[in-house]
Parts: C-alpha cells; structure tokens; sequence
C-alpha cells in the first residue's frame, strides 16, 4: 500500500437528495427486477402453493424462493452434500431454514415446548439462537413446512416478515435487572413488530389453509405491492446495556429512563452490517442518533421512517438499497427536516445516555420485581443434546417446570426470566441435573463470543464458521492465557460471508469469511459496539491470524492501561486507525510503522 | 424329375466322375432321402460361402421348419435364434417367432416345430406367452395328429418348479397327438453345452425326418439376418469401467450404482430394452471363508488353477443346488442332509436350500479331505446376470450403462450380498474390465415415434426408461412420455432425479407422478399414483399409448396389473372380465410390455 494508494481512496460523496433516479418515482422496468417480481407475486403468493405439491423437486422455484424469505423460510441445501450429489444425479438436498418471529426474543415455556418439538419433527433435531432473538430451525423438508407452520401457530407464532424486504423481527434489550423498563419495552417492541409486519393473506392462505382473504386495493396498506427496497431492522436498546448494538439497527431506539420511569427514546437511524467484498460502494454503517421522541411516539415514528425508506430508498441496485446508504444518500439534515415535516412538528435533539457493553451478564441476577433470571452461556446459540451437557433435553425439562418466560439474548444467549424466588431452587437443579449451569464457566473469551450459522446450510457462506469459530477461540483462549489476560472481555465475532450476521464489523477482533479457511481480520471495533472496526489483513488463513493476533495480545498485556478495551488499544498502539462512518470503512489502514513490533513484556 | 432331368442341369458344372458319383447316389435314393439330401448340399454351399444372399430363404424343396420359443430373459430366444440359423444353413425354410405372437390354431398347419422355452417364478411360462400356455392347456386346443415336434426347456434346478414350462408343453402336445422327433432336455442356468447338443441332434433327426411340403405358417416373422453378436455369454466382451457411483444419497436404506461401460471398438450394439449380461466375480473373503472352511486337500484344480482363483472366477459358491446337496449329504454322511434328498422331500428340501449357502453347509456338515477338483466338479459354474440397459447407444455411443441396486439380506446372522450386486457395488473400480454380452430383448421395445409410452417402474426398474427417454430425445420422437417411479424415500432414492427435471423442463416428459413409500406415515406405492390418474391413463390408452412395467415381478409387476385392470374396468365402464381381456388384448398387440424380475 502506497501512500498515493490511499490519497486515491474517493472521498464521501456528497449527499445528493434531488437524486430519485433509482427509488419508488421511476417506473418498474428501471429498478432491480426484484422489484417486478414483488409488484407480480400477488402479494407475495407467487406460485408457492403450487410448488409446494411438486413431487419432483424437495425445492422451489427461483421466483418462488424470494417470496418465501417475506414468509420468514429461505430455501437453502446440505452444501457438504452439493458435490457428491450432483455427481449422484440428485438435485441438491434442499432444505429450509425458518426463521421464527418472535419479537424481542421473549418465549412463553408453551412455546419452547412446540419450539423443541417442531425441531425434532421437522427439523435436524437441533434449535438456533439468532444474532436477531429469535430461534431457526434448520434442515426443514418442503413436505415438512406446512406441518412447522401449523405447529407455530398453535401457540402463537408465525414467521411472518423474519426474512424478506419488509420489516424484520424486532429486536428489545434484554435487561434482566430492570424488569418492570423491560417489560414495557418489550411490550412496545411487539407493538411495533406487528405493527409493522406486512398484512396480505398469503401466508395463511399458503400455509394455514386460511380462507382466502377478501381482495381489496389495501392488501398492503402501509407497503403496497413492492414492499421495502430491502430488509428494515428495527430494536430497541436500554442504556447502560447495547447488548442489540443498537447502532446497526436501520432503526434504533435508545431507551430514556429518568427516575426509574421510560420516558421516551433517542432514535438512531441508517445502522447496518452488510457489505461485499471488493466493493467500496458498499460498507457497514452505524447508526446516526438523530432526535429524541416521548415514547408514545415510536409507532408513528416508526412508519414515518419505514416511510422515507419506503419512497427513498435504491430499488434499482441492491447493494445500494438498505437504509444506510438512503441516509448518507439524502444526508442527515435532509432526513430530519424529513421526519420532522412528516411528524408534523419539530423533534427534540438526543438526550444524553451511556453505554458500557453490549454482552450479556450470565449466571443469576434478581429483578427488581423480586422475581430471579439465570442467564446461560450457548456457544453460537446451538441448541442441541451434547455427552455430558444435555442442554436441549434440559431446556425442555426446564420449560415444563417454568411459570416465567424464556428470552433469546441479541448474542444468542438464553435467560431463563421470571423465576419466582420459590422455584428457584428447583431451576437451578435442573440446571445442574443437565450440566448447563457449568456453561457459564466457559471462558470471558469464549462468552463475548459469536459466529453465525454458514456452512453447511447457509447459501451465502464462503467460509465456515459456527463449525469453527470454537476451535479458534480455544486457540486464543491459550495465547491470553499466556498474556495473563483471561478476565479481560474481548467482543470477537465471525460471519462466513461478507453479510456480516454475527456483527463481526463492530467487534474488538472481527472475521468475515473469504474462502474455505480463509478470513478478513477486522480489528478496532468499539467493546459497546459504538465504533466499527478495520480491516486488518485480507484473506489470510489461521497461521497468520494467529501470529498476527499473539503478537498483538502480547503487546497488549506489556502496555494495556487501567481498564482500557482490546478495540481501544489497537487503535491506540497504531495496529489500525480509527474507522470514522461507514464511509471509512474502506479506507485501508495505515498502521504507523512501529506498531506490529511490540516490546516483550518485562 | 428323373435321373435324367438332374443330370442334365448339373452337367455342365460338374467333373465327369462327379457327375457319376452323384448319379449312382442320386439314383439309389428315396424321395425323402433326395429332400434332406438337397437341403445339406445347400447348406455345404452356404458355409463354403458360395451363397449370394445368406439372408434368403432355403431352397425350394427343401422342407420348412418352424422355431417358437417363450423367453423371459432373452436366453430362450437367443438359443432359438441360432438354432433357426443353423437349420437355415443347413437349407431349411425356417420360420422363427416368439409365442407371444403365436396362435395355437396355426400350430395345426405346421409340419415341424421345434420349442424352446423357459420357465419362471412358481413353473410359470414366461409372461408373453401366457396366452399361449393357457390355450394350449384349454379344451379348446386342437388336434396335433400332423405335427412333429421337440422342446428344449430352460429352468434353473434352485427353483422347486424346475423348467415345469417346457416339461407341460412336452406333454400337452403330446397329448393333442404329436410326435415327439427328439426328447425333451431340461437344462439349468448353464444351458450352453445342453442347448447346443440338443440342437444338433434334433436337427440331425428333423433332417432324416422327411416332410411332404414346406409348412404354411402364418402369424411370425421370418428369421431375422440378425448379425451374429461377436460377443456372448461364453464369449463376452471385457468392457472398461468409466464410471462406477452410488446414486442412492446419504442415509438412503439402499445401495444403488450407476456404471458406464465404454464399448468402443467392441462392435458391441443394443436396442433400448437390450439386457447386458455381466460376468461377475465371487467376493474374495466369501471365497477365503469358503476355503477355511473346506480345508481342501489340493489347493488346485486339474488344468493348474489355483482353487482360490477358480471359486473367484468361476463357480457358485453361494447358491446351493439340489445336485451339491446330494454331493455333499453323500460326503457328509449326515442322514439330516440325506433325508433332505429324498424324492418326496421336495418341500423341505427346498426350504433348506432357500435358507443356505455352500458356506453354511461346509460349516454345520463340515467334510475334510476334499480335493479342488471333487469340490468345484459339484458346483454349477458361476452365471452371468442379466441388467436392464439404462442407456440409448444413440444418446450415448460406444457406452451402455446399468442401473445396479445391492442385493444385501442377513442369513444366519452373517450380512449376505448378491454375487453380481455385491461385485459392481462393492468391489468394482472405474478403469478396470467387466466381461459382458448384450442379451437382445425384443418384448420390451419403444413404440413408433409418434406413439405415446407408458412408464412405470420401481427402484432400479426405472433403467431401461432411462433408455427409452434419452433415445426418444435423440430420435426427436413427437410421442408424449408419461413415467411412474417409485421408491423409499425422494431425498436419497429417486433415482436420476436431475434428468428426470431436465426432460421434464424440454417437455420430453410429458408427465411423472412419483410415490415415495416412506415419505409420509402411509406407505404410498406407485400403484397408488396408476389410480390416481385413471382418467388420464385411459385417455392415453385410447388413443394408443404403449405401456411398460419394470421392476419387481411378484411386487410391482402383480400390483401394476391389479391396477390397471380396476382403470380399464372403471374408466371403460366394463366388467372385470371384459377389463382383463382388454389387457390381454393390449399384451398380445404389443402395447403392454414387462421387463419383470
């Protein structure tokens, strides 16, 4: 890298708010032909119902596929099997990933039950926390769906919008502590999520056998026929806690507690993870903090921002149309005057607020109500039975014995909430019966760490990592060790693609997948998820992250000052600069030239 | 014709003391004699290739022949091809035709006729000729008073029924009042040498059997000039492996092999419906358990081969036939084993037989001293099995491909396999050889181009579809295609599902309705799917679509049959046995064919 290389990198485009060349204004044959397949699938029905009955295929065809992602299922296959079935003059051995809705990622035990069931039935066996609380189920049969379905909405659940260009689960801290502000978030959260879940029959007519609706021009009040430019990711987060890293949120609500009482929330637009490779037009983003509303407010909040996104955003390049981009596209002097004129009246500037982490506290901690939570420790959310450590029979055990609820952690963590003082005994027994409370001895490492799904279901992923991401850590695990530096938090995520999932672009040490064993390193991620990370080494395999990274945990342990974060002192030490907007997060890093040298420690 | 008269015609070609030879023998000759004389002259000039058109009937005079045979497999018809070829070049006007195309009442104008037929399942004749056997046994049948006859009867010993088609059909013509020429002669799976020596002898017989005229046939074809196949079942040609892969998927019940043969330079050619013959070989830790336990007293046999090489190449060492059990109950002394060889034993000895291998009787009856020769001299020699082609030689030339499923079951607690099943699927590698033969099969055959087929199959019973449909792709046939298939389980089992997709998206396949047993709590067959669409499938019949069956003979085959007969009688509104003779009818036309095992 050249010093003219980087004098080369572009600038940040000025905003250009008269632009509407490529949203909803033009018509449909100059936008993505996504866009004419939303407008001709009938509300999102497509021919899936027909598809599903064809015995030919355990697939769907590739219109057919986008619709499914509006109905929370993406049609994905067993990538270990691809080759070798092709060769067998199979088609590949399709599966579905559904992806429940479930906002804020509180469960009733009922529902776990039918969770555990349903995966059991119809699924591998196994349950996924999400990066999103919600759960998955993984390796679903087309025949298999319906049945899923059904199930879900027995107690209560769908998937409805968990995938898709609309709307998607809403996230909500998780806070054990506070439970009476938890509770009242949590109902907004489910407000806005069903406020804002798109309305067609379709997925009760293709999956409940629903009557068919009565056909009006207001199928889709609030959308309309062509639904978001791309996903929409709403959540609500409660200071001091950023556990849902609020500021990756499309639209982020920072709740305003004064005096024990919400008052209202700071909202943050234009969050969002995704990015391709190689493309500088395309990066992570975090959130703007922008006004401050009372929390009456947040439904109509909610629309007029979906709104702007809606009418504003790119439809006629993908890569170009999550919301981060429409807002650095119209500039955010633009976007307030915008909210405000649909608002109707001023907003209110930010109120102050202090975040210090976004992990979760596990072990138990008692709410304010007098009830108990324990939250646990699941590496990558994977619920599953394990020799020694039966925690998807324990979960059920546990569920049928629970009268509080159970709540999936933004970092695919499990709190079984609500316990009251008089059954804690009898959780906290069945924890130990089978050998979950030991999972929260894991390692501080392993603990603030989170990898996505990717192989071998995932369609998207380049590289493994669920599968690895363990094996890795046990390897860093022993270079902190080494350091003396085992208590000391560090965020490290990894995504097996470029779209980021897991969050690894605001983690202290970041890895997205570029080929099989081959990673970007991200490092500089701020601990509480406020400054995204840069990236360090490009397409690099174990030996080098490796090397790379013990040097600079070495470096780390001999200079680390009195509680500062492993993302601050990469920064601080020259490792990598500071990633300013999501704009610069393209910019390769200029390490100053002393850095990667480190002093042994004395 | 006088002395005189053939004089004169072949003076000119003859030297003076030839002329005299066959003047005086001529001369001394009865009429018959003069026949069968001019038909071996024609055949002497034939072999000496002076005959311009090999292919053409016999001399006139020369006394016709006619050869029928019921075949399941294709051996039956094989062995009538070469034996109506040697009449033929013996001079004989023969006419040859499968007694699925055969009436009974023209058997009344035939003079001679020679049977070769096999037998299958509980002593059934083969399928096509079914109408045949039950007119023959029928009251219905005519007197036979003028006809002259000799069967040559093809069975397997294993069966309890053993060649019981052939020893029928010897009777009955007996008792409508023919005249055998020769003995009937049962043979087993290794008929070669039995076969040919009962052709020769009864051509020798028809020939010293005079007949006043040549015969009037009506109904078959005559002998086709079907070009000798090089290669056979004694010869076969040893075909390279190009491919040789599971295409059952992770977590199928099933084995199933797809195997691509080359046979470039072979000269090898197949029809779709064609059979390939292969040669397999004996597992090698079956042959060394088989060894441990005979603890043989010479380790080769007479000619020098190692036993160990002789058992992997060349004999049965599973299957254990009536003739080994006598041999070894008589070695063993065991009175349990010779009581299992008594005349009115049958039943128990065929239990027995079906429950056993040669290993189990080395090892419970276990016999020492044996020489390699005294052991192999009671087994049958190794069989070829037989498989329907998978492929069109247009859509794939110089390759013939095979749809191989494991035969795999448990026998006294020890997992067995099939010889040939268990070699292609187990043991066999791309680049080595496999010895094999095409075994023509012309009752499973593709309809005109513009005539609609019919599909349905069963597990590897989908292989010779795969045949027809990629034939119909290469001829650019306009016939609609129709497939039924069935098996366990869509995710592992369905059996060249990509292509299938493919032909459905050309519009090749019209239509495919599949079942998949074990897909859903109800098990759900194909015969189901056939009842499905009884509406359609009428239709289809109507205007003349051409069905086929293959797969299992007493599964599939029994079910599709029940089925289709509740389709013609529902749907053509028709007594059931009005229904079955539809069918019946559709078989005899050649609209309704079976490739059943």
């Amino acid at each position: 890298m050249t010093t003219e290389d980087i004098l080369d990198f572009p600038a940040k485009p000025a905003p250009t708010p008269d632009d509407r060349s490529g949203d909803l204004s033009q018509p449909l044959d100059r936008l993505s032909p996504d866009e004419t397949l939303k407008k001709e699938s009938d509300y999102l029905r497509g021919t899936i119902a027909e598809g599903l009955l064809d015995p030919l295929t355990g697939g769907l065809g590739a219109r057919d596929q986008k619709l499914t992602k509006f109905h929370g299922l993406y049609q994905q296959d067993d990538r270990d099997l691809r080759e070798e079935r092709r060769r067998q003059k199979l088609e590949p051995a399709y599966q579905f990933m559904v992806r429940v809705r479930l906002p804020g990622g509180v469960c009733q035990p009922d529902q776990w039950l039918m969770l555990d069931r349903l995966a059991d039935d119809h699924g591998n066996g196994t349950l996924r926390l999400t990066t999103r609380q919600t759960f998955q189920f993984h390796g679903v049969l087309k025949r298999g769906l319906k049945p899923l379905q059904r199930g879900l909405n027995q107690v209560m659940l769908d998937s409805i919008a968990a995938c898709g260009d609309d709307t998607r689960g809403v996230m909500c801290a998780i806070n054990p502590a506070l439970s009476h502000i938890h509770s009242e978030i949590y109902g907004l959260a489910k407000a806005a999520s069903n406020h804002m879940t798109w309305k067609s029959g379709a997925y009760h007519e293709i999956w409940l056998d629903g009557e068919l609706k009565e056909r009006s021009g207001k199928e889709e009040p609030f959308y309309g026929p062509t639904y978001m430019p791309r996903k929409f990711k709403i959540g609500f987060a409660v200071p001091p806690s950023n556990d849902i890293d609020v500021y990756t949120q499309d639209l982020g609500y920072i709740a305003i507690v004064e005096d024990g009482e919400l008052m209202g929330f700071n909202v943050s637009i234009g969050g969002g993870m995704g990015r391709t490779d190689n493309d500088h037009r395309t990066y992570p983003r975090l959130g703007d903090v922008i006004c401050y509303i009372p929390k009456a407010d947040m439904l109509t909040m909610s629309e007029v921002v979906a709104s702007i996104q809606r009418e504003y955003g790119n439809r006629a390049d993908r890569s170009q149309a999550r919301f981060k981009y429409t807002v650095d596209k119209q500039g955010l002097d633009w976007m307030r005057a915008e909210m405000e004129r649909r608002m109707g009246r001023k907003l209110e500037d930010p109120r102050p607020y202090e975040f210090t982490s976004n992990g979760d506290t596990y072990g138990w901690a008692e709410g304010d109500n007098g009830n108990w939570h324990f939250t646990l420790f699941i590496e990558d959310g994977r619920v599953a039975d394990h020799e020694g450590y039966h925690l998807k029979s324990g979960l059920r055990a546990i569920a049928e014995a629970h009268q509080g609820t159970m709540r999936v952690t933004p970092n695919q963590n499990l709190i079984i909430a609500d316990i009251p003082p008089a059954e804690k005994d009898r959780i906290a027994a069945l924890l130990d019966e089978y050998g979950i409370t030991a999972s929260i001895e894991k390692s501080v490492l392993r603990r603030n760490a989170m990898a996505c799904v990717a192989f071998p279901t995932c369609g998207l992923a380049m590289a493994e990592s669920e599968r690895y991401m363990p094996t890795l850590i046990t390897k860093l695990e022993a270079i902190l060790a080494e350091n003396g530096l085992s208590d000391v938090p560090i965020v490290t995520r990894m995504s097996g693609c470029n779209n980021g999932c897991s969050r690894p672009y605001v983690a202290e040490i970041g890895f997205s997948g570029r080929a099989p064993g081959k990673y970007n390193l991200y490092l500089g991620g701020g601990h509480h998820g406020q400054r995204l990370a840069r990236m360090y080494l490009e397409n690099v395999a174990e030996p080098e992250i490796l090397e790379a990274l013990s040097g600079m945990i070495r470096h780390f342990a001999a200079e680390r000052t009195e509680g500062e974060h492993f993302g601050d002192f990469v920064i601080r030490a020259g490792y990598v600069t500071a990633v300013e907007s999501g704009w610069d997060f393209n910019r390769p890093n200029t390490p100053r030239t002393n850095a990667g040298n480190p002093r042994s420690p004395s | 014709m006088t002395n005189h008269d053939i004089g004169r015609l072949l003076t000119q070609p003859l030297s003076p003391d030839q002329e005299e030879l066959l003047r005086q023998l001529v001369g001394s000759l009865s009429p018959e004699q003069a026949l069968w004389v001019s038909g071996f002259l024609s055949g002497v000039a034939r072999q000496s290739g002076m005959s311009l058109s090999p292919a053409a009937p016999a001399a006139p005079g020369g006394g016709a022949l006619t050869v029928l045979y019921a075949s399941e497999s294709g051996n039956a018809a094989a062995i009538a091809r070469s034996l109506a070829a040697a009449a033929e070049s013996r001079g004989k006007a023969v006419t040859i035709s499968d007694l699925a195309d055969y009436s009974i009442r023209s058997l009344k104008k035939e003079t001679t006729v020679l049977f070769v037929t096999s037998t299958h399942g509980d002593g059934d004749p083969p399928d096509t000729a079914a109408t045949f056997f039950e007119d023959l046994r029928s009251k219905r049948a005519p007197k036979l008073e003028g006809l002259s006859y000799a069967v040559l009867a093809l069975g397997d010993t294993s069966y309890e029924f053993f060649c019981e088609a052939g020893k029928i059909l010897d009777q009955r013509l007996e008792e409508l009042g023919a005249k055998r020429l020769h003995d009937r002669v049962d043979c087993d799976v290794d008929f070669e040498g039995d076969a040919e020596a009962w052709s020769e002898a009864v051509l020798a017989t028809v020939a010293a059997s005079p007949q006043a005229a040549p015969a009037q046939v009506g109904g078959g074809m005559m002998a086709a000039a079907a070009p000798q196949a090089a290669y056979g079942k004694s010869n076969p040609y040893s075909a390279e492996v190009l491919e040789n892969i599971r295409i059952t998927g992770r977590g199928s019940s099933k084995i199933v092999n797809h195997v691509e043969l080359s046979t470039e330079d072979s000269g090898l050619t197949y029809q779709p419906g064609d059979a390939l013959g292969i040669i397999p070989r004996n597992d090698p830790a079956l042959v060394e358990d088989v060894l441990t336990a005979l603890a043989p007293a010479t380790t080769e046999t007479a000619d020098g081969t190692p036993l160990t090489q002789a058992l992997e190449d060349s004999y049965e060492i599973s299957l254990v036939t009536p003739s080994f059990l006598e041999f070894w109950a008589e070695r063993s002394g065991s009175e349990a084993l010779a009581a299992l060889t008594a005349p009115d034993a049958r039943a128990e000895r065929f239990q027995y037989l079906a429950q056993h291998h040669v290993l189990d009787l080395l090892r419970t009856h276990p016999v020492s001293g044996l020489t390699a020769d005294e052991f192999t001299g009671a087994l049958r020699k190794l069989q070829p099995r037989l498989y329907s082609i998978a492929s069109s030689p247009a859509a794939f030339p110089d390759e013939v491909h095979l749809t191989v499923g494991l035969l795999s079951y448990d026998l006294h607690g020890t997992s067995r396999q099939g010889i040939a099943s268990g070699h292609v699927c187990g043991r066999l590698e791309v680049d080595e050889r496999l010895p094999v033969y095409v075994q023509q099969n012309d009752n499973f055959r593709l309809p005109a181009a513009d005539v609609p087929a019919i599909m349905i199959s069963a597990g590897t019973g989908i292989a010779p579809f795969r045949g027809f449909l990629f034939e119909r792709q290469e001829q650019g046939a306009p016939g609609r295609n129709w497939l039924f298939f069935g098996d366990r389980k869509a995710r592992t089992d369905f059996l060249y599902q990509t292509e299938w997709q493919a032909f459905m998206k050309d519009e090749l396949l019209t239509r495919m309705d599949v079942a998949f047993s074990r897909d859903q709590e109800e098990k759900v067959y194909i015969q189901q799917r056939l009842r499905e669409a009884s509406k359609e499938l009428y239709a289809w019949l109507r205007e003349g679509a051409h069905l086929y069956v293959c797969g299992s003979a007493d599964r599939l085959a029994v079910a599709v049959d029940e089925a289709l007969l509740e389709i013609i009688a529902k749907e053509g509104g028709m007594s059931p046995d009005k229904a079955a003779q539809e069918l019946k009818v559709l078989q005899k036309q050649k609209r309704y064919q079976k490739d059943v095992y």
